[in-house]
C-alpha cells in the first residue's frame, strides 16, 4: 500500500492532493449550476441530453478528485494552487456542454480549443467570442443561457462563492480570497470571512435581480419589445460581472435606447468596489465620497464620456450604418453612445451599442485609453484597476521627487491612509508584468497570425491582447465588438485563453505558482 | 509625599520639595536609589511603584500626594491606580504620549489619576507659541487659552526700546507685568523706560500679544519656513501643532524607521532622513533660508551644535530644547535665541499642586526669579469685592495683576476694577513675596 502511494506521489513543492481534493468540491458544485440550463432546455423543449450528460461528467470528475484526500488542509501554496486550478477547471467544465452541443452542427464550438476559449472568456468575464454566428436561431436557448450564466458565476469569484456557501472551504477563506479577489488588497467586512463572502455575493445578486426586473419591466411597459424574460435574465447575468456576452449578435444595440440607458448605470456599478456598497447599505454614504478609488473611477467615467460624446457629436463615427444610428449632431445619441461605450470598456464589460471598430482614430484612441483604466479593486471588472493606477502614479511621482531631494521620506498615500511599501512594490510589479505580457502577447499574436495568413494590423493584434488580458472582450478591427476571435490560429487562441486566466487572477498568483514550482 | 521614578524629572521635583515636605522616592534602579540617599534629604526605597507592597512600605496610606514620574507611561498610570486602592493621595501621572492625556481629559480622574501632565506636549506647545511670536522668549497659556503670558526680549533696533511703558502700552487688554534688567526684577510704572536687551513680561489676550510682537519687531515677518531637527516625541508634537496652525514644516530625523513613521503621521510635514549635524545635508536643504530652526534632539550637545550651525548658516531664529540641568541660560548666552526646558514645563505643572494654595496655573520665569500664577478668587481673598487700588495697598510690592477673566470674557485690570468672587486672576509676582502673596489671596 505504501509502495503504491509513493509511486503515485508526484515531486511537487505542494501538498497537491489537498488542493485537488478541494478542487473536486469546487468542480462538483460548479457542475450543479448546470441544472439551470437543463431547466431552460426542458422549458424550450430542447435537447436535454447535452446538459444532463455534462452535469454527470462534471459531478463524476468532481467526486473523483475529492477522494484524493479525505481531510484537506491548505497552506498558502496549496491555496494558491487551488485558486489557480479552480479557474482552469471551471473553464474546462463550462466548455463540456459547448462541445457536446456543437457535435453534428456547424457550430464553431464543436472544436474543443474554441469551446475552451469561449468558456474561459465566459468564466473570466472577458466576453471575447469565437462563435461564428451568434443568435438563438443557431444555438439552443440552454447553451446561450449557460454562456451567460458562467459569466455571472465567475463575476464575484468562484472561490468567493464557495467560501460563502461551503464551510470546508471557508476555513482557509482569507488566504483563498486574497488570491482571487480583484485588486491589491483584501478587505474584510466582517470578522468572519464567510460572512464577508456572503455579503458580497448578496449585494452582487441583488443588483443582478434588480437589473433583470428593470429590463423585464421595460418590456412589460412596452418600451423594449425585444427584451423578453429570457433576454432580461441573460443580460442581467452578463452586466454585473462585467462579462459582455450577449445571446444577440448585435449585443445591446439590438435593443432600444431605453434598455441602453438602463444598462449604463449597472455597468458603472459593476466596476465599483462591492465592499463600498456594503458600507452604503449600512448607511455610511460618505465612504463613496471619501474613497479615492471611487472618486477617480467616477471622475474618469464622467470626463472620458464627456470628451467622447463631444467627439462623436462632431462626427467621429461616420460609418455606423444601422447599428447605433447617427451621432453626428444628434446630442442624445452622441451622449448615449459615449456613455455606453465608456461604461462598457472602461471597466471591461465589453457590451457594445455601436461598431466602434469603425470609428475614426480620435474615437478609437479615447476608447483605447478607457480600456487601460479597468474597474476598481473588489469589483467584478478587469484590467489594471483604478487603485493600481493611483498608486503607480504616486509612486512614480515620489521617485522623481526624491531624485531631486534624496533625503525626503515620503510614504505613498491614498485618501489619507498610507499604502504599505510592500503593497506599493507589489503593485509596481503587477503593472510592469501586465505591460510586459501585453507587449509580448501583441507581438506573438501578430507573428502567429502572419504565419497562418490571417492579416491583422498591429493595433488589432495589440487590442486583442489587451482585450483578453484585461478581460474586456472586444478590441478593434477583426476582433471588434461585432467581430470574432475565430480566425486566430489554435495556438493564438490557447495563448489568449491563458491571458484571460492570468488577467482574471491578476497574473501574480499564477506566475507565483510557476516560480515556486521551478525554484524549489 | 511619594515620588515614583527618580529620573531627571523625578529627582528634580524631589529636590525642590525636600525642603518643605517629607519626601519618599521609589525607584527600581538600586544605583539611583543609592545616589539619592546622599544627594537629597529624602527617603529612597528600591522597588516597583506598581507593586502594592512597595507603596505600602513607602507609606501610601497616609501620603498626601503621589507623583508618578518614571519613563514608562503605563507604569505611571498603573502606579496611580494601585495607590488609590489603599490610600487616598492626590495622584499626578507624567506621560509622554498625548494619547493618554486625551483619553484622561475625556473624564478627568480616570485611572485614579487626579492630574495628568504630558511633558513633551507642554514643551511642544511652548515652542510653537514662541515660533508664532518673533522676539518671544517664553509663552504660557492661562485661563483655558483666554490669557497668554509672553516674555519678550527687546532688540536694540526695536522702536519700543527707549519708550516709556505709558508710550508702549497702546494695546487693549495687555498689561506690562514685569521687566527683567541685568538679573533684577522691575515692576513697571507708567514712566519706566524700556531699554534694549530688557526682557518684558506681558500678560493679556493672545491677539494683543501678536500686536505687541509686531510693535517690538516691525521688520520681522511671522515665521513661515520652520525646520525641526529631531523627530522624537517633542519634535513630532511641534510638527503636529504647527500643522494645525497651517504651517508646512520640515523635519529632520536620523532613524530611518522613525522617519518613515513620522512621514506617515504628519501629512503636511516634509520629513527628511538624515543627521542634522551633517553640514552638507543642511546646505542641500538650504536650512540657512529658514525663518526658525527648532532643535529637539535628546542630546543637549547636539541641540547646541545644530542650532549654532544653523545660526552660522543664516537661519532667522533658533530654538533649542534643553533636557539636562539648568543649561537654559547658558544656551541663550552662547547664541541660541530661545532655550526651552521640558523639565521646567513639567515642574511648573507639578508645582501648582504642591503649594499650600493651589494655583490654577503656574509659569516659572527666568529660572524662578518670578512666577506668573493664575488663581481663582474666593471670598477670603484680599482681592475679593474691592477695587484693585485699595487691595494693592495691603499687598507687598513686586506683584502686578496682569489679567482678570470673568466667565469667558477678559477684563483689563485698572485701578478701579472691582474683582468679584469666582474671577480668575493672572498675576505676576516676584518669588521673594510669593508665599506672602499666595497666603493673602
Amino acid at each position: 500500500m505504501s509502495g503504491l502511494t509513493s509511486r503515485l506521489s508526484v515531486d511537487l513543492p505542494f501538498e497537491w492532493r489537498a488542493s485537488c481534493s478541494l478542487l473536486g468540491t469546487v468542480v462538483k458544485y460548479f457542475s450543479l449550476t448546470m441544472l439551470l440550463p437543463l431547466l431552460v432546455a426542458v422549458v424550450y423543449r430542447e435537447d436535454v441530453l447535452v446538459f444532463a450528460g455534462s452535469l454527470v461528467i462534471g459531478l463524476v470528475a468532481g467526486l473523483a478528485l475529492e477522494r484524493l484526500e479525505t481531510d484537506p488542509d491548505l497552506g498558502p501554496r496549496e491555496a494558491l494552487l487551488l485558486v489557480s486550478l479552480s479557474w482552469l477547471a471551471a473553464a474546462v467544465v463550462a466548455a463540456i456542454p459547448f462541445v457536446l452541443a456543437g457535435q453534428g452542427t456547424a457550430s464553431t464550438l464543436a472544436n474543443p480549443v474554441n469551446a475552451l476559449f469561449e468558456a474561459t472568456s465566459g468564466v473570466t468575464t472577458t466576453g471575447a467570442t469565437v462563435l461564428g454566428q451568434i443568435g438563438l436561431e443557431r444555438h439552443s436557448h440552454a447553451v446561450m443561457l449557460w454562456r451567460q450564466l458562467i459569466q455571472w458565476l465567475g463575476g464575484m469569484g468562484i472561490i468567493v462563492l464557495m467560501i460563502a456557501i461551503l464551510p470546508e472551504v471557508a476555513v482557509n477563506g482569507a488566504q483563498l480570497m486574497q488570491n482571487e479577489a480583484p485588486g491589491p488588497e483584501l478587505q474584510k467586512l466582517t470578522p468572519r470571512i464567510a460572512e464577508t463572502a456572503r455579503a458580497l455575493w448578496l449585494i452582487y445578486a441583488g443588483f443582478t435581480v434588480l437589473l433583470m426586473a428593470l429590463l423585464y419591466g421595460l418590456h412589460l411597459a412596452g418600451y423594449a419589445p425585444r427584451m423578453d424574460l429570457y433576454n432580461a435574465i441573460a443580460h442581467g447575468f452578463s452586466t454585473l460581472p462585467t462579462g459582455g456576452f450577449s445571446p444577440q449578435a448585435d449585443s445591446i444595440a439590438y435593443f432600444g435606447a431605453a434598455v441602453q440607458w438602463v444598462v449604463i448605470p449597472f455597468m458603472v456599478v459593476a466596476g465599483v468596489n462591492f465592499a463600498l456598497f456594503w458600507h452604503v447599505l449600512k448607511g455610511e454614504f460618505e465612504v463613496l465620497y471619501e474613497n479615492p478609488e471611487f472618486r477617480t473611477y467616477a471622475g474618469a467615467i464622467a470626463v472620458v464620456t464627456a470628451v467622447l460624446a463631444f467627439v462623436l457629436y462632431r462626427g467621429a463615427a461616420p460609418a455606423l450604418g444601422d447599428l447605433g444610428g447617427a451621432t453626428n449632431g444628434v446630442a442624445e445619441n452622441a451622449l448615449r453612445q459615449a456613455a455606453f461605450q465608456i461604461a462598457s470598456l472602461l471597466n471591461s464589460t465589453g457590451f457594445a451599442t455601436s461598431n466602434f471598430a469603425r470609428w475614426d482614430a480620435s474615437g478609437k484612441m479615447i476608447l483605447l485609453f478607457a480600456m487601460f483604466v479597468g474597474g476598481s479593486a473588489g469589483s467584478t471588472g478587469g484590467g489594471i484597476k483604478v487603485v493600481r493606477w493611483l498608486v503607480t502614479i504616486k509612486a512614480v511621482k515620489r521617485e522623481l521627487y526624491t531624485t531631486a531631494r534624496p533625503d525626503v521620506v515620503q510614504p505613498v498615500k491614498l485618501g489619507g491612509s498610507i499604502v504599505d511599501e510592500d503593497a506599493v512594490r507589489g503593485i509596481l510589479v503587477f503593472t510592469v508584468l501586465y505591460f510586459v505580457l501585453l507587449g509580448a502577447s501583441a507581438v506573438f499574436l501578430s507573428l502567429d497570425s502572419a504565419r497562418i495568413g490571417f492579416d491583422i494590423s498591429t493595433l488589432e493584434a495589440f487590442s486583442a491582447a489587451l482585450a483578453t488580458i484585461g478581460n474586456i472582450g472586444p478590441g478593434f478591427g477583426a476582433v471588434g465588438p461585432f467581430g470574432s476571435y475565430l480566425q486566430f490560429s489554435p495556438v493564438s487562441k490557447l495563448w489568449m485563453t491563458l491571458l484571460m486566466w492570468f488577467g482574471r487572477l491578476e497574473i501574480v498568483p499564477v506566475l507565483a505558482l510557476f516560480v515556486i514550482t521551478v525554484e524549489d | 509625599m511619594i515620588i515614583v521614578g527618580a529620573g531627571q524629572v523625578g529627582s528634580s521635583i524631589a529636590a525642590s520639595l525636600a525642603a518643605e515636605h517629607d519626601v519618599v522616592v521609589i525607584d527600581t534602579d538600586p544605583a539611583r536609589v543609592d545616589e539619592l540617599t546622599y544627594s537629597h534629604d529624602v527617603l529612597p526605597i528600591q522597588g516597583d511603584g506598581t507593586d502594592l507592597e512597595t507603596l505600602e512600605e513607602a507609606g501610601i496610606a497616609d501620603a498626601d500626594m503621589l507623583i508618578a514620574s518614571t519613563d514608562s507611561d503605563e507604569t505611571n498610570i498603573v502606579t496611580c491606580g494601585v495607590s488609590a486602592i489603599v490610600g487616598n493621595p492626590f495622584t499626578i501621572a507624567r506621560v509622554k504620549q498625548p494619547q493618554y492625556l486625551h483619553a484622561w481629559e475625556q473624564r478627568r480622574g480616570a485611572f485614579d489619576v487626579d492630574f495628568m501632565v504630558c511633558t513633551d506636549l507642554l514643551a511642544a506647545k511652548s515652542i510653537v507659541g514662541v515660533i508664532g511670536l518673533p522676539t518671544a522668549q517664553d509663552v504660557d497659556m492661562f485661563a483655558d487659552g483666554l490669557v497668554q503670558m509672553t516674555e519678550f526680549e527687546i532688540p536694540a533696533e526695536s522702536p519700543v526700546a527707549g519708550q516709556t511703558v505709558a508710550e508702549a502700552d497702546r494695546f487693549d487688554s495687555l498689561t506690562f507685568a514685569g521687566i527683567f534688567r541685568d538679573g533684577e526684577v522691575l515692576v513697571p510704572r507708567g514712566e519706566t523706560v524700556i531699554e534694549a536687551e530688557d526682557d518684558v513680561i506681558a500678560i493679556g489676550s493672545p491677539e494683543s500679544m501678536r500686536a505687541f510682537s509686531t510693535a517690538v519687531a516691525p521688520q520681522e515677518d511671522a515665521a513661515t519656513d520652520v525646520v525641526i531637527v529631531g523627530g522624537g516625541e517633542i519634535g513630532y508634537q511641534v510638527a503636529r501643532l504647527l500643522e494645525e496652525g497651517g504651517y508646512k514644516p520640515r523635519l529632520f530625523e536620523r532613524d530611518e524607521d522613525r522617519a518613515r513613521w513620522l512621514a506617515e503621521n504628519l501629512p503636511d510635514t516634509t520629513v527628511l532622513n538624515g543627521d542634522a549635524t551633517d553640514q552638507e545635508l543642511l546646505e542641500r536643504e538650504s536650512v540657512g533660508d529658514a525663518d526658525v530652526l527648532v532643535s529637539a534632539l535628546d542630546n543637549d550637545q547636539k541641540n547646541l551644535l545644530s542650532t549654532l550651525i544653523a545660526k552660522r548658516m543664516g537661519t532667522g531664529r533658533t530654538v533649542a530644547v534643553v533636557n539636562t540641568g539648568d543649561f537654559t541660560e547658558l544656551f541663550e548666552a552662547v547664541g541660541v535665541d530661545v532655550a526651552v526646558s521640558p523639565r521646567e514645563a513639567t515642574a511648573e505643572e507639578i508645582t501648582r499642586f504642591t503649594r499650600a494654595r493651589r494655583a490654577e496655573n503656574v509659569a516659572i520665569i527666568e529660572g524662578d526669579r518670578a512666577e506668573v500664577i493664575e488663581l481663582e478668587i474666593d471670598a477670603d481673598s484680599a482681592l475679593a469685592g474691592r477695587p484693585i487700588r485699595e487691595s494693592m495697598a495691603d499687598l507687598p510690592g513686586g506683584i502686578v495683576i496682569g489679567a482678570i477673566t470673568r466667565g469667558d470674557s477678559l477684563i483689563k485690570p485698572r485701578g478701579d476694577t472691582v474683582i468679584e468672587r469666582g474671577d480668575h486672576v493672572v498675576l505676576f509676582t516676584d518669588v521673594d513675596v510669593l508665599s506672602e502673596v499666595t497666603e493673602k489671596l
